[in-house]
Order: C-alpha cells, then structure tokens, then sequence
C-alpha cells in the first residue's frame, strides 16, 4: 500500500524514528554485506538476536542488519553503540560473550575488538556516512539518519537552479574515473532540448579489484536514490535507470527493495511528497561486460543492444537514452549529492585539495595488513592510505608497486607514493583515478606477469568496434606471451612503447585509451624487469617461466 | 522447450515488459534464471516474441559473458579473475583445481557433472582469493580447500 506522505512527514517519521533509537540502550550493527556473509554473519546476526531475547534485554537493546563497516578482512565484524567499539572475527559464541559482557554489564571487551586503530584515524566518511551504522533493508532507518531530508529542502526551499548552482559551488567530480565537474554536466543536462529526461545511475563497477560501489549500494542505496530525485528535481527528468552488475547479487537485493520502499512512502512516482515532481527508478541488471562502464556503451546496454561505445559528440548530455538528454553519473557521484544539498557547496569544497573536493571510496587490497573499503579526503597521499591505514605489507615483505585504477590504471613504484591523491597527479604518474582500487603489490608480484594481466583482461573485455583497441592490443598480447615463453627481444620493448602509445592516442573509449597504462608504466618503472625477463630469461619475483624450467627438470 | 511451466514463466516476463525490444537483456537474464542457459530454441523464441532478427538476439546473448549458451555442468565451480585475486594467487588455484579434475576453465566435463569458469570479480577483494562452489561462496580460498571442496562435492 502507498503511503500519500508530504514533505513534513518524512520529518516526522525521522524525529519518531529517531526518539525509537534513543530508547535502546545499546544497538548491536552486525554487518552482512558480500564480505561478511560468506564468513558466517547470518549466523552471528541470529545469535545475538537469540541472545538478547534469552537475557531479557530486547526492549534496551537493539540487533540490526547493517552494511560493510570497511574491514572486510576480519569479519564477521560487528560494531556496537554507543561508542565505537568494532569487534572482529565474531562467532556465535562471541556474539553471547559480547551481550553478557557488553551489554548486560556495560564492560566492553578489549580482546575480541579490531585493534588496527590506524585504520580509522585518517578515514573521512562522507558517502558512507551511514554505512554500518543503518539497517539497509530499512527505508525509515535512513530517513532516521537524515535522509530524504536533501530532497525535502530541495522540494521546499530551492528552486532547480539553486540546486545546480549548489551543485557547482561544490566543485564535486565525478566519482567514476573521469573527474568531470557534476555541476557542469548537471546545467548542460537542463539546458539540453527535449524530453523526457533520463538519470542514469552507473553502479557498473567493472574494475576488477574494485569493490566501492557494491559497499555502498550494499550498505545505503537510499544515498544513491535521493541521489538521483534531487538530479531529477534539478535537470526535470522523468525516468531514472539504476545500471548494476549482475554480480553483484546483494546490492541487486538492496536497491530493489529500496525502489520498492521509496514507491510506498510517495518518494518515486507520481507527485513526489505531493508535488509537481514525476520520477521514478527502474534497475538495469548488466551482464559481465567491462565496456558497459562506458558511459555511451552503458545506455547501448539499458536500450537492450550490446554495449558498445559511439564516438562523441553528440555527448549523452544532448543525446543519450533514446536520442534524449541524459544525466550519467557514477553512483559514488550520486551519494554526494545529498549532503552538498543541505550543507552548501561551501561546506563540502573544505574537504579535499583545491580543484579536487570532497572525498573519494577506495577499495584496498592485494598484498596489505589491512585491506578494505576506505573513504579518505581527496589530496591525501597514497602512501597514508597504504601505510597508515592499510598498515603495510604483511609479513615484513618489502612493497614493489601499488597498482591505482583498476586493470587501465598504472602501476607505481614506492618512491612516488607520496604523491597525493587527485585526478590530475595520477594522471601524471601514469595512473588513473578510476573507479577507486588501490592494489598493493609486493616482492613475490611479477611486473612484466601483472602487465600481461591486465592486457588479457583488456583483451577479453574489448568490445572490437575500433582497430586500434581490437587489433592493437592483441598485438601486445602477442609481444607479452613471447616474452613469457622466454622468447622475448629486445626490440619488443620500443615495439610495446610505440604500440601502446598509439592505442592510447586511437582508441574510440576510455578502455582502449587507458589499457596501454599498466604496459606504459611498468616499462617506465620496472624496465629492469622486463630486460631480465627477455635477455636474462629469469624472472626476479620467481614467477615466469615456472614451468619451462620444470619441464626441463624431467 | 516443452517444459511448459518454465515456458509460461518465460512469457509472463515477456509481457511485463510488453513486448519491448529494449528489454532484450532483462528477458535473456531472465531466460537464463529459468533454463540454467540459453539454447538456440530459446533464443530464436526470444527473437520472436520481441520481433527481433534472430542475429541481433544472438549478437547480444553472446556479447556478455554473463549469459551462457551452453549447457553448465551439475556443479559448478567459479573462480573470481579479478585484480586482488590475481595478486594472491588464483592462477596457482585454478591450475590445481584443473589438473586434479583434467578440465580446463571453460570446460564441463564429458560426463556433464562438473563446468570451470572464471569471472572477472565478484568484488569480495578483501577475501581474496575468493572461489564459489555451486552458490557458495569460499573466500581466503587455498589450493587444498578448493580441491578438497570440489572432490566433495562430487562425491
């Protein structure tokens, strides 16, 4: 049933709402998100729900369901209120050990808590500002933590241009890689003839080793939501497409459930909160195509065509979704939007560097003490996010590169680590912002083996519209299983420059225009290695030519 | 095809989206929930009811990896491709697995009970290496345990 719901009610249901939390005494956030669940959280969610019941302490204290907290490594990790005190590796048996302890006898224990203190420290959480701390499955959990409440300004104080203007003032970018000011995009969508307009909301988190995106829609989809009703508001569009990966089976559950709860409580649809705004959202499941990222290919793939890219312009600002103007953005993008709307462009700019504001989601792993999700103000340097939060190397291995950007990014060595973290610096080193995955490699990591990787994958993934992409890089593909077989020349290495440059400078999209990156800068930081693997016929990370030698063992 | 019950199944999502041939992808998703994999029957079907050429259908079905056009073994075993994998040692897990089994990734084997695949991140990077046995999913994966799991599974 669909509650007719006014603007004043979303701020009544978050006061009600809020007044309820206030009444437990404890709350108890265990998160179940993709990282969680395989290690056990359903079980734990359930014995702390049993647990409290069986003690007799449900009415002060509160179980929920929450998205991820950011250290997937440890989980099930469980966070409770008040107070941050985050408990990892919990097990059922924990769950009773914690209820007893913490929470009949009000003393926390020390010995079961996360201990990486670092962690945190220099984490500064804006997109995932309720991530963990809110049931996901729960629209009035959200609007309890102030959601809706940008739309309702929105609705009520601002005018559409307001809204852009605010947009601007912000100096947000877009959060997909390429870094193009929203608030720009956002006046060329309004200004753009023709309608109805579209909202496209890019959840096609592609990247592998990137895992941001899911988090988020895991953890919070409203963000995404409101997200996307305030563009709508701004740019007057009818219809919003959420495009999510197939593979990612939980965010799918998430954001279904909350198009469906935002339907009920009168925020999609018809007269939204009972004025002149029509929009509603409908989800786009991809199906394991890298280009669809792409934000020409990604509308390809909502039209039900296979998802390959046009060359631009007509940009999909003018002409998107069915020749009609078209907002893209990345959903990371979208989650901004909300608090830049009721705190000011003002307050937002003072997070961040100058020209690049706010923060950014980093998803970190490979070969670090503490991998996971992280959310850190943009200008901070990657050698903080490796070392302070993600602790390092473990087992006292000495770090070799630290690969940002996803498979087009660029892999870089120690000594550029302090370079700080924004679009125009690591286009500089020869990475990419990307969609936000920092791998950290160490000894035991090949450079020449990691750039054959990343070049099958492009491979795989091109889609085989242009020349330079298609036949380009399976040329490198060609040079690097050479290499490989411990055929390689020396001639391969000017050959792999020149190729690569060249596809770089062809390419139709952003894959073949970034996928020589990880060729480019391996030989531009690593050529040693590439020389030991063609003349020396030795690989020094131990990991070519294994078989080869074992053949020749017998 | 003449299993009518998923075939009815088929048609009501059809009809849902009324017919249109922007739904292409959304019904071949759902085809492929229903029939574990799309066959050409199913797909000329598809064409048909959406008033699509038989080759666009096609172009798109095998255009993503995410649709199969094969029929998948039994049990299925999927290792996760992505980046944080890959830095922590999935290739040595998947030749393992492959050798143990005489199968390469790709492949079902002869007797139809077990399919190799590889996708392109699941997204569980912190778990790394991460790989899912039928619908469960095994994180922090060695070469003993995805071994030990798939010679279980067949028994």
């Amino acid at each position: 049933m669909n509650l007719e719901l006014k603007p004043e009610d979303i701020i009544k249901i978050a006061e009600k709402e809020r007044e309820a939390r206030r009444s437990y005494r404890h709350r108890i956030n265990v998160c179940c998100s993709t990282g969680c669940l395989p290690l056990g959280a359903l079980k734990v969610l359930k014995a702390f729900q049993d647990t409290v019941k069986e003690i007799g302490v449900e009415t002060g204290c509160q179980v929920s369901r929450t998205g991820c907290l950011g250290t997937c490594s440890v989980g099930p990790v469980v966070f409770v209120e008040p107070g941050d005190y985050l408990y990892e590796n919990v097990t059922p048996e924990k769950a009773r050990e914690i209820v007893e302890s913490h929470v009949v006898e009000g003393v926390p224990l020390k010995d079961l808590m996360y201990s990486s203190e670092g962690f945190f420290k220099k984490q500064f959480k804006l997109v995932l500002r309720s991530a963990g701390r809110i049931d996901p499955f729960r629209i009035e959990d959200y609007i309890s933590a102030g959601g809706y409440s940008a739309l309702v300004k929105c609705l009520t104080k601002m005018s559409p241009k307001e809204v852009i203007d605010e947009v601007s003032a912000s100096g947000l970018r877009g959060r997909g890689g390429a870094g193009f000011p929203t608030g720009h995009k956002w006046s060329f969508v309004a200004r753009a003839p023709g309608a109805p307009k579209y909202v496209v909301a890019n959840l096609d988190e592609g990247d592998p080793g990137v895992f941001a995106n899911r988090a988020l829609a895991e953890a919070d989809p409203h963000a995404i939501i409101e997200g996307m009703l305030i563009a709508a508001y701004a740019l007057k569009a009818e219809t919003g497409y959420v495009y999510i990966r197939a593979e990612y089976p939980l965010a799918i559950q998430t954001l279904r459930k909350a198009i469906e709860q935002a339907r009920a409580f009168s925020l999609l649809g018809e007269n939204v909160l009972e004025s002149s705004l029509r929009f509603d959202v409908q989800l786009r499941l991809g199906a394991g195509a890298f280009v669809a990222g792409e934000e020409t290919a990604i509308l390809a793939s909502i039209e039900g065509r296979r998802a390959m890219p046009r060359p631009r312009p007509p940009y999909p600002a003018t002409s998107g979704l069915w020749g009609k103007p078209t907002l893209i953005q990345n959903v990371e993008t979208l989650a901004n939007v909300p608090p830049i709307v009721l705190n000011g462009g003002a307050w937002f700019s003072k997070t961040g560097s100058p020209g690049c504001t706010g923060t950014k989601c980093f998803s970190l792993t490979g070969k670090v003490n503490n991998p996971g999700l992280v959310e850190v103000p943009m200008g901070i340097t990657l050698k903080e996010v490796v070392y302070d939060i993600g602790g390092g190397v473990p087992h006292g291995r000495k770090l070799k590169s630290v690969q940002v950007g996803g498979p087009s990014g660029g892999c870089l060595p120690e000594d550029l680590l302090n370079l700080p973290i924004d679009y125009e610096s690591l286009i500089r080193a020869g990475a990419i912002m990307g969609s936000g995955g920092i791998v950290v490699m160490d000894e035991e990591s090949c450079m020449v083996d990691t750039a054959k990787f990343f070049i099958d994958f492009c491979v795989d993934e091109s889609c085989g519209k242009c020349v330079p992409c298609r036949a380009g890089l399976f040329k490198v593909k060609g040079i690097f299983d050479r290499i490989g077989r411990g055929e390689g020349r020396i001639e391969d290495l000017a050959f792999l420059e020149e190729m690569s440059n060249l596809i770089r400078d062809a390419s139709l999209c952003g894959l073949g225009q970034t996928a020589p990156n990880p060729v480019l800068t391996t030989l531009r930081y690593y050529k040693d290695e590439y020389i030991a693997h063609i003349v020396d016929k030795t690989c020094p990370a131990g990991k070519c030519f294994r078989n080869q030698k074992e053949a020749g063992k017998t | 095809m003449k299993d009518d019950s998923r075939l009815l199944l088929l048609e009501k999502t059809i009809t849902q989206h009324q017919h249109r041939k922007d739904s292409l992808l959304e019904i071949l998703h759902t085809a492929q929930g229903i029939y574990g994999y799309l066959d050409k029957d199913l797909l000329l079907r598809i064409a048909k009811s959406l008033n699509l050429p038989a080759s666009h259908v096609y172009g798109v079905a095998t255009f993503y990896n995410f649709l199969r056009l094969k029929k998948p073994g039994t049990h299925t075993v999927t290792f996760c491709l992505g980046t944080a994998c890959f830095v922590r040692g999935i290739e040595e897990i998947i030749s393992a697995v492959e050798n143990e089994f005489k199968l390469k990734r790709g492949e079902t084997s002869p007797d139809g009970r077990l399919s190799l695949y590889v996708t392109r991140c699941i997204g569980a990077c912190a778990m790394a290496p991460n790989v899912i046995v039928d619908d469960e999913h095994i994180p922090k994966a060695t070469k003993e345990t995805a071994t030990e799991m798939v010679r279980a599974l067949l028994g």
